[in-house]
């Protein structure tokens, strides 16, 4: 099997798993606090690090290339509070365009 | 329900949208149209599909993929246990209308398991429609590097961040978490220093 198909099989078994816990499962308890509140800063610190990855990973090296006009961009759309699906098509647009320029 | 589905309108087109920029973003990493709708129908969750889609796209491995996948859905968990109240009937039952809870879906509902599944089952048809219209529309363009969409992850990624950055703690997290992952980039595999990060939850154990 591709690793395209594995991966999108096994994360959505996970999450049919992960979405069934409460609902199914254990009705009417609640987490420890501790843990409830370090599963809310999960999400901030994979998102910062996806952030950093995808604007300046390539391969194992760090670089400075056209994908920072795309970073550049959505920064400008959130103060600008564009909603997502104008994010991603800015993003592309500034990254094809200074990659044109090159 | 009936409530749900009204308070959903004006969020489906922006959903369906981002549905076909996750639909056009699955060609980047390989993954053909059918693949994209079905992580779209049984993942129903965004960051985590964009987020393992640009791991494998980038040339992460697999398990980097699903781990970082899973890790941004871990919150489901609490969030399921938040609302399970609400829920009635046979388990099967129960597990079909769990895989409508999303943030939007969840945030909006209240805890009215009806308000929840209306939201929900409207967002979940805008998602994988969109993708469904993504990735064929993808697939039929072939080469999607020259339209810059590597770049697209760069600012959805930032966009998504964005919403998250809620309190100070949050902020202080992410800059610790996109710190670790930029020293880490130069000396592991691609995807290892996105769950690397994930060590910077750890400063909510400090009392708040």
């Amino acid at each position: 099997m591709s690793a395209g198909w594995t991966t999108v099989l096994v994360v959505g078994a996970g999450t049919v798993v992960l979405k069934s816990v409460g609902p199914v499962g254990v009705a009417g308890r609640t987490l420890p606090p501790v843990l409830d509140r370090l599963l809310e800063l999960v999400a901030p610190a994979i998102l910062a690090a996806l952030v950093i990855t995808e604007t300046f990973a390539s391969g194992r090296h760090l670089v400075a290339d056209a994908r920072l006009a795309g970073a550049a961009a959505g920064i400008l759309c959130v103060a600008l509070r564009a909603p997502l699906w104008l994010v991603v098509l800015c993003g592309a647009l500034a990254t094809a365009a200074v990659r044109a320029l090159q | 329900m009936r409530r749900g589905v009204h308070l959903a309108l004006p969020l489906f087109p922006a959903v369906a949208a981002l549905g076909v920029s996750f639909g056009v973003l699955a060609r980047t990493a390989d993954l053909d149209a059918l693949a994209a709708i079905v992580m779209s129908a049984t993942t129903f969750a965004g960051s985590s599909q964009v987020a393992a889609v640009s791991i494998l796209g980038a040339g992460g491995s697999v398990a980097a993929a699903v781990v970082a996948a899973l890790l941004l859905n871990a919150r489901y968990a609490p969030m399921g246990i938040n609302v399970a109240g609400g829920f009635r009937g046979a388990w099967r039952k129960r597990l079909l209308q769990a895989q409508l809870v999303v943030d939007e879906s969840w945030a909006l509902s209240g805890g009215d398991l009806g308000v929840l599944l209306g939201v929900g089952a409207m967002l979940w048809f805008a998602w994988v429609g969109g993708t469904a219209l993504g990735a064929l529309v993808g697939q039929a363009i072939g080469d999607t590097s020259k339209f810059g969409l590597d770049g697209a992850f760069a600012a959805l990624f930032v966009a998504l961040l964005a919403t998250q950055l809620r309190s100070r703690s949050r902020v202080v997290v992410a800059v610790v978490g996109a710190a670790i992952a930029a020293v880490l980039i130069p000396f592991t595999p691609p995807g290892m220093p996105i769950i690397a990060a994930t060590a910077a939850v750890l400063l909510g154990l400090r009392r708040p």
